[in-house]
């Protein structure tokens, strides 16, 4: 016998375990404290993830892709918040199961309800599947699909697959939000049982002369022949047909269009969906966080907020944790941009190079799991855009000698090459190289920048992570 | 002097960085005073023997390599054994490699026919060998990559390795051999890129090549410090974390 009002215990137990050793962790002072708890709390209850998601009154949306994941999910999840939902959200970007069960059990109470009324899930690629089937989403927003972390994830054509797997169990009142720009992931919703709906950029004067060395798909996936793009605006993302069978990218139902780039500052771009415009104005950078904006516009608007909020929202978003952040340390502004792949790394490089390069920059290349534990990746980025300019680039991490070695085969001349030790003895010494009152960029993988960024905590610069 | 690099099928196969090799062989050529040209030769185009100078032929997803190996039988791969056995120099890492032996067999679907260069065969495993990999060559010294695949290679009578494996696990995890060598033609299964941390490597490619076309062995020193840097730590990273 079960009623859904009696208390599950083994749920409350779960909940419990996951409160109580985050707690522990944050006060241990071992890290945010993000993870284990949910491996905790998985421990005692299999279910937890399913049981507590499924108490959420207006339902789970799941946004996953290679890039962007992270500040898409807090971009929508501050929409919704300015729309008076209460969100659960994994906020940290700990996106396997168990980060996830674990920022629910967090924002539940100790019975096991669930504080929120909607949850912004973003979930890792490797997951997805999973994920899925626990938290029985409402709304799915696929973002992009990239070369990524290849010894972790494998080849792009099984985590495709995968998806497509996952994709053929929804039902029609499912919504599939999709990057209509991206022609793998077009090709891997098609004919699905799940509504779906997609976005893009109609038209755009930033464009890409050729597919950059880190494209998978340009070929066809249903025919194998190569497409041609009448529009490229980054990696393989634009507008494209085949010639060969005729596949094409389908019609946008959020089509974005007048989009204007300043620098490293901000970008605005117009979003038109059925009668209604959006005129977002962005205070951060690049095409790819205007791509990330119009994701989480397009799902706010399928779920039913103003555009006026919309608008609002992300017009006083600020970046997630360590994407892009300015620091001023020691009378210098820092500009720390993190670099994780091959796409996202080009787009950060495609920022400097119009910015002039006369900056000195610092690059920080770790292999530890969460980096990726093989750095050929290296050799998919473009460095070669930062060979015309005239700044010295240091390089620092426990590989970053493979990353002068990089910047040297990409033509720098080999005086802007200064290799550094390890980051914790060689911060110090870029800046100093960094004029007083003047800019430098920092470009960490995942794990530098944590180290970055308690070097800096521990110089009361920026506050911990988890307390954000 | 002008050198013709030949990527071969460089647009469907490219993964794991392995376009790194095709830039190391071209700046070190440019380095030294000698015009590198690239030249990307993909499925359905013709190899005419004489006019490149060295091959290099990459890692792909299983999809591509489907299309690639249909692509190689007949006059492309009579072609580029013929290059070989004239003196070519020839990189091929991974599924390149594979293909350059007698066939690749799925675990569920028909042989993919390769060319027969190497007398090697490799059959799809069950475990994927993924981490950093430090071979030991009698003719190269120490050489070190990253290792990414599931496929088993053994090598048939005829057949010399590249090399001892190390650290990682090589050719099928079980021989201790690395890699295939053929006259001037190496298969492996190390990316990174191989060669821009491997010098030697590099080098032995390019002055195989312009002894072919110039009859010249001199190949003047490049200041390889940084080179040198990058590799000790990688083999310090593969010795830490085996």
């Amino acid at each position: 016998m079960s009623t859904s009002s009696r208390m599950d215990v083994r749920l409350a137990a779960g909940v419990t375990a996951g409160k109580l050793s985050g707690r522990a962790i944050r006060l241990l002072g071992r890290g945010g404290g993000t993870a284990a708890p949910g491996l905790i709390a998985n421990l005692i209850e299999p279910n937890i993830l399913n049981k507590l998601t499924g108490k959420v009154r207006d339902g789970r949306i799941v946004v996953a892709g290679t890039n962007g994941k992270t500040t898409t999910s807090r971009m929508l999840a501050n929409i919704l918040e300015r729309a008076d939902l209460r969100v659960i959200h994994n906020r940290s970007g700990s996106n396997l199961v168990r980060g996830i069960s674990a920022a629910f059990a967090a924002q539940s109470s100790w019975s096991g309800e669930p504080r929120g009324d909607i949850a912004v899930i973003e979930s890792d690629e490797a997951a997805f599947p999973d994920v899925v089937q626990r938290v029985n989403p409402r709304i799915i927003l696929l973002l992009n699909l990239f070369r990524d972390q290849l010894d972790r994830y494998g080849e792009l054509d099984t985590i495709a697959a995968r998806w497509r797997a996952s994709f053929e169990t929804l039902r029609p009142d499912q919504l599939l939000l999709v990057n209509g720009d991206d022609p793998a992931l077009a090709t891997i919703t098609e004919d699905l049982a799940a509504q779906r709906l997609l976005f893009g950029i109609k038209e755009s004067r930033y464009r890409l002369e050729e597919l950059p060395h880190a494209v998978d798909s340009a070929l066809c996936r249903r025919c194998g022949a190569p497409l041609r793009y009448s529009q490229l605006f980054l990696s393989h993302l634009g507008e494209y047909v085949c010639d060969s069978c005729g596949f094409r990218r389908p019609p946008l139902d959020f089509a974005a269009s007048e989009i204007e780039l300043h620098g490293l500052d901000s970008v605005s771009l117009r979003l038109v969906h059925d009668e209604s415009a959006l005129d977002l104005s962005l205070a951060i950078p690049g095409l790819y966080n205007a791509y990330n904006a119009i994701a989480a516009a397009s799902a706010a608007i399928a779920i039913g907020v103003s555009p006026a909020l919309i608008v609002e929202a992300l017009g006083v978003f600020r970046s997630a944790f360590g994407r892009i952040e300015r620091v001023t340390y020691r009378g210098r502004q820092l500009v720390i941009v993190l670099v994780k792949n091959p796409v996202g790394f080009d787009e950060v490089l495609r920022m400097l190079a119009a910015g002039g390069l006369s900056d000195p920059a610092l690059i920080v290349i770790n292999d530890l799991d969460a980096d990726g534990r093989d750095v050929s990746w290296l050799w998919d980025v473009n460095v070669e855009q930062l060979a015309h300019g005239s700044s010295p680039i240091y390089t620092s991490g426990i590989r970053g000698a493979d990353m002068a070695v990089r910047l040297k085969y990409a033509g720098i001349a080999t005086e802007r090459i200064h290799p550094l030790g390890a980051l914790a003895n060689s911060f110090e010494q870029f800046v100093d190289a960094v004029p007083e009152g003047g800019n430098g960029y920092i470009l960490p993988t995942y794990t530098a920048m944590l180290e970055l960024r308690r070097m800096l905590a521990h110089r009361g610069v920026v506050a911990d992570f988890w307390e954000q | 002097m002008k050198l013709s690099i030949c990527w071969l099928y460089g647009s469907s196969m490219n993964i794991y960085g392995d376009r790194g090799n095709v830039l190391a062989l071209a700046q070190r050529c440019r380095w030294r005073g000698i015009e590198a040209e690239i030249a990307q030769l993909g499925a359905g185009d013709p190899l005419v023997p004489g006019v490149h100078d060295i091959y290099f032929w990459g890692g792909g997803q299983d999809r591509e390599q489907i299309n690639v190996s249909a692509d190689v039988q007949g006059a492309k791969g009579d072609a580029i054994k013929a290059e070989v056995e004239d003196g070519a120099p020839l990189l091929s890492v991974c599924g390149g490699y594979q293909l350059l032996g007698h066939y690749y067999r799925p675990a569920d679907d028909a042989d993919l026919p390769g060319i027969g260069l190497f007398d090697a065969t490799t059959t799809a495993g069950n475990e994927r060998f993924i981490g950093n990999i430090v071979v030991e060559s009698s003719e190269f010294g120490e050489l070190v990559g990253f290792e990414n695949h599931s496929g088993l290679t053994h090598l048939g009578p005829t057949a010399e390795p590249l090399g001892k494996v190390r650290v990682g696990r090589g050719n099928n995890g079980v021989d201790g051999t690395e890699g295939c060598r053929y006259r001037n033609a190496i298969g492996c299964y190390m990316h990174g890129a191989l060669l821009p941390k491997n010098p030697t490597l590099s080098d032995f490619l390019i002055r195989a090549a312009i002894r072919r076309r110039y009859g010249s062995d001199v190949l003047p020193m490049l200041d390889d410090s940084l080179e040198a840097t990058a590799h000790a730590s990688a083999v310090g990273r593969a010795l830490a974390r085996r």
